[in-house]
C-alpha cells in the first residue's frame, strides 16, 4: 500500500466558468477543492491544485471554437486537464443551463483527453429551481468524454449558502473525488484498455495510442485490398 | 529546392472595393498569375481541384495544359487532384495526357477532399473516403507502370486486360506528392510507394504537422527508400509582403479580417504568432520560412498561398514581383548554406528518366495493329513481352 512518502501527490485541476471574481462558481469550486485536500491528507495523501479560471481565456476558447486555432494560454489549461488525476467542474447556471463559456470549452476538447478521469461536477444558480441543471446537463457531457463522474453532484442557489446540508454535500463529494482518485481507476484504464477506446490521430494531446501499422487501412495503405 | 505557389481557387468579393470577380475575370486572371509564377524566377504552380461554387478549378488538366503551354519552364502540378471523386482511371489517363504535352514539366498531388456533399455527385460517400482513397491510389499506380492491368477492387468496376492510355512519357510514371494534415494510413501509402508527401502548412499551428511529417520520414526509410533525411517533404505557407512591415500588416489587414478560413476568429496578429502565415517586410517573411526546415527537416518544395480572400490580380502579381525578387533568392542562398548535404532534390522528369535508364535511351511504347476489334488485347505494343500474347477472353 503506497503512503504519503512514495506516492506523487494527487493533481487537482478545478475548472471555474464563474465570471466574477471570487464568483460563486470559484467559491463552490474552491470548497470542494480544500475539502478534498483535507479527506486526502487524512488518507496521508497530498494534492496539488490548479486552477483554470475560463473568465481569463474565455477570447482563446470562441476563437478555438469558430477556428480550431489553439492559443498557447488555452492549451495550457488543456494541458494542466491532460496532467490531472481529478477535476472539479464548476459554473453559473444561465437560462436552466451551464454557462456557454463552460461547455464551449469542454466541446474544444479532444475527446478522449479526459477517459476514465474523476470528476466532481458543481453548478450555482440565482434559484434553487436550476436545482438538477448539474445531473440533467452537465452529466450528459461528461459522459460523452467518458469521466468517472462522481454520483453526488454539487449544486448552490442563494439559500444553500447558509445551509449546513450544502457542507455535507461537498464532504461527500470530496470524499468520493479522492477515493476515485486513490482507486488509479484513470491510470489503469490508459495502462491495460486504451486501445480499446475511440481515438484520433494526434488527439489527447499526442498522447493517444501509438499508430497501428496493423489495422484494415494500413493494409489498403501498402497495396493490400479493402475488406 | 523549388519554390512555387499554390491556390485553392476561390473567387471571393474583395472586402476593400467590395467587388467580386466573375467566374471569367477569375480564370484569366490566374493564367496571369501562373504565367508570373515563371516570370519571377518560381520552379512551380499548383491549382486546387473543387466542384462547387465559389471554386472555379473543377479540370486542372485543362488548366495546366494551358499554362504548360505558355510557359517555358515551370511545373506545372495540383493542390490537390482528389483521389475519392475521380475515377483512377482518369485519372491516369489526364494527367498522362498532361505529362505528354508539357513535355514532363509536371507532377500531380493528391488528396481526399473534405466537402462531404461533392461525394455522392461522383457516385463516392465521404464515409468511405479513406479507404477509397488509399484503393484508389493504389489502382492508379498500377495503371501507370503496367500496360495491362487487371484488377478488382471494393470500390470500382473490376477492369480486365485494360490499358490506361497514352502511357506515361517515356514510360516514367508522374511523380506523385501525397497531400495529408492528420491522415497517417495517407502517410504511410506515400513512403510504402516511395512518394513525396506535402502538408499544406497553412492555418494551422505547426505542431499539428511535425509528428506526420516524421512519421512519414521513418516509414519511408522503413520501406527502403532512403534515409529519414532522404524523405521527399513539401511544405506550404502563406505570406503577403510589402516593403515596410506596417505596410503589409495595413493593407493585408482587411483581407485577414474577412478571409473564409480565419476571417472573424482570431486576430492577425495572434494568427501570424501561432501559424505559419506571414505577414511583413521581404526580410520577416525570410525568417519565418527559414524556421520551416529547423521544424520539419530539410525539404524538397515550398509553395505559397498568395492569391487568397479576395485579393485583386494587381496586388497578387505585385506580390509575387517581391516574393521573385526579395525573398525566394534569399531563401534559396540561405537554405543551401544550411541544408544537410545528404538532402535529395525534388524529382523531376529528368531525374526520374534518369534513375529509370541511366544513359539508355527510354521506352517509347508503339502500338500494336488495330485488330479490327478497338481492342489489342493484352499485347497492346510492339514490343510487349510475348509471355503476354493476347488471347480472347473465355466466351
Amino acid at each position: 500500500m503506497s503512503t504519503a512518502g512514495d506516492q506523487e501527490p494527487f493533481r487537482l485541476a478545478v475548472v471555474s466558468a464563474g465570471t466574477g471574481d471570487p464568483s460563486a462558481s470559484r467559491l463552490l469550486a474552491d470548497r470542494a477543492a480544500e475539502r478534498a485536500v483535507a479527506v486526502a491528507a487524512r488518507h496521508g495523501m497530498t494534492v496539488t491544485v490548479s486552477v483554470i479560471e475560463l473568465r481569463e481565456i474565455s477570447a482563446d476558447i470562441s476563437t478555438a471554437v469558430v477556428s480550431r486555432l489553439f492559443t498557447p494560454k488555452l492549451q495550457r489549461a488543456i494541458t494542466v486537464l491532460g496532467e490531472a488525476d481529478g477535476i472539479i467542474a464548476s459554473t453559473p447556471v444561465y437560462k436552466a443551463g451551464p454557462s456557454g463559456l463552460f461547455t464551449s470549452f469542454f466541446h474544444v476538447l479532444d475527446n478522449d483527453l479526459l477517459i476514465g478521469k474523476p470528476v466532481v461536477l458543481a453548478a450555482t444558480a440565482g434559484t434553487a429551481r436550476h436545482a438538477l441543471v448539474a445531473d440533467d446537463q452537465m452529466r450528459p457531457l461528461f459522459a460523452y468524454l467518458r469521466t468517472m463522474t462522481a454520483p453526488t453532484s454539487l449544486f448552490a442557489a442563494p439559500e444553500d449558502w447558509s445551509d449546513p446540508a450544502l457542507n455535507k454535500r461537498i464532504d461527500r463529494a470530496a470524499l468520493e473525488l479522492v477515493l476515485l482518485m486513490e482507486s488509479g481507476f484513470a491510470r489503469k484504464i490508459r495502462d491495460e484498455s486504451w486501445d480499446s477506446y475511440q481515438h484520433e490521430y494526434g488527439s489527447a494531446g499526442g498522447t493517444e495510442t501509438s499508430i497501428d501499422l496493423g489495422s484494415d487501412l494500413m493494409r489498403l495503405a501498402t497495396g493490400g485490398s479493402a475488406s | 529546392m523549388q519554390f512555387g505557389i499554390f491556390s485553392v481557387s476561390d473567387i471571393t468579393r474583395d472586402p476593400v472595393s467590395g467587388e467580386a470577380p466573375s467566374e471569367a475575370e477569375r480564370i484569366d486572371a490566374i493564367v496571369r498569375i501562373a504565367q508570373k509564377t515563371e516570370e519571377v524566377g518560381l520552379d512551380v504552380f499548383a491549382i486546387g481541384e473543387h466542384h462547387n461554387p465559389p471554386f472555379f478549378s473543377s479540370t486542372p488538366t485543362t488548366l495546366l495544359a494551358y499554362v504548360a503551354a505558355t510557359t517555358k519552364k515551370l511545373i506545372v502540378t495540383t493542390s490537390t487532384t482528389l483521389i475519392t471523386t475521380n475515377d483512377p482511371v482518369r485519372i491516369a489517363e489526364e494527367y498522362a495526357m498532361l505529362q505528354h504535352l508539357s513535355k514532363g514539366r509536371m507532377d500531380l498531388m493528391l488528396g481526399r477532399g473534405n466537402t462531404a456533399p461533392v461525394y455522392p455527385w461522383f457516385g463516392q460517400d465521404i464515409r468511405q473516403g479513406l479507404p477509397l482513397a488509399l484503393e484508389n491510389y493504389n489502382l492508379l499506380h498500377r495503371l501507370w507502370r503496367e500496360d495491362v492491368v487487371d484488377w478488382q477492387g471494393k470500390y470500382r468496376t473490376p477492369l480486365q486486360g485494360f490499358t490506361s492510355v497514352p502511357r506515361p512519357l517515356d514510360d516514367v510514371p508522374p511523380f506523385v506528392w501525397h497531400g495529408s494534415i492528420r491522415t497517417p494510413e495517407i502517410a504511410e501509402q506515400a513512403a510504402y510507394y516511395g512518394d513525396g508527401f506535402f502538408a499544406n502548412n497553412i492555418f494551422w499551428p505547426k505542431e499539428h504537422y511535425m509528428r506526420l511529417i516524421r512519421f512519414y520520414r521513418q516509414r519511408f526509410a522503413h520501406y527502403g527508400h532512403g534515409t529519414e533525411k532522404q524523405a521527399i517533404v513539401g511544405l506550404g505557407g502563406q505570406a503577403y509582403i510589402a516593403r515596410r512591415s506596417q505596410e503589409a500588416k495595413r493593407e493585408f489587414g482587411p483581407y485577414f479580417d474577412e478571409a473564409p478560413v480565419y476571417g472573424h476568429g482570431p486576430s492577425m496578429e495572434e494568427f501570424t504568432d501561432l501559424t505559419p502565415l506571414s505577414v511583413g517586410s521581404p526580410q520577416e517573411v525570410i525568417d519565418k520560412t527559414l524556421t520551416f526546415r529547423e521544424h520539419f527537416g530539410d525539404y524538397q518544395r515550398q509553395l505559397f498561398l498568395m492569391d487568397h480572400a479576395g485579393l485583386p490580380l494587381k496586388t497578387v502579381l505585385d506580390q509575387l514581383d517581391l516574393l521573385g525578387e526579395e525573398v525566394v533568392p534569399v531563401l534559396r542562398k540561405e537554405i543551401a548554406a544550411r541544408q544537410d548535404p545528404e538532402t535529395p532534390d525534388a524529382p523531376t522528369h529528368a531525374s526520374l528518366v534518369r534513375a529509370k535508364y541511366g544513359d539508355q535511351a527510354p521506352r517509347q511504347p508503339r502500338p500494336n495493329a488495330n485488330r479490327g476489334d478497338n481492342v489489342t488485347g493484352a499485347s497492346p505494343y510492339q514490343d510487349t513481352s510475348p509471355e503476354f500474347a493476347a488471347g480472347q477472353p473465355e466466351r
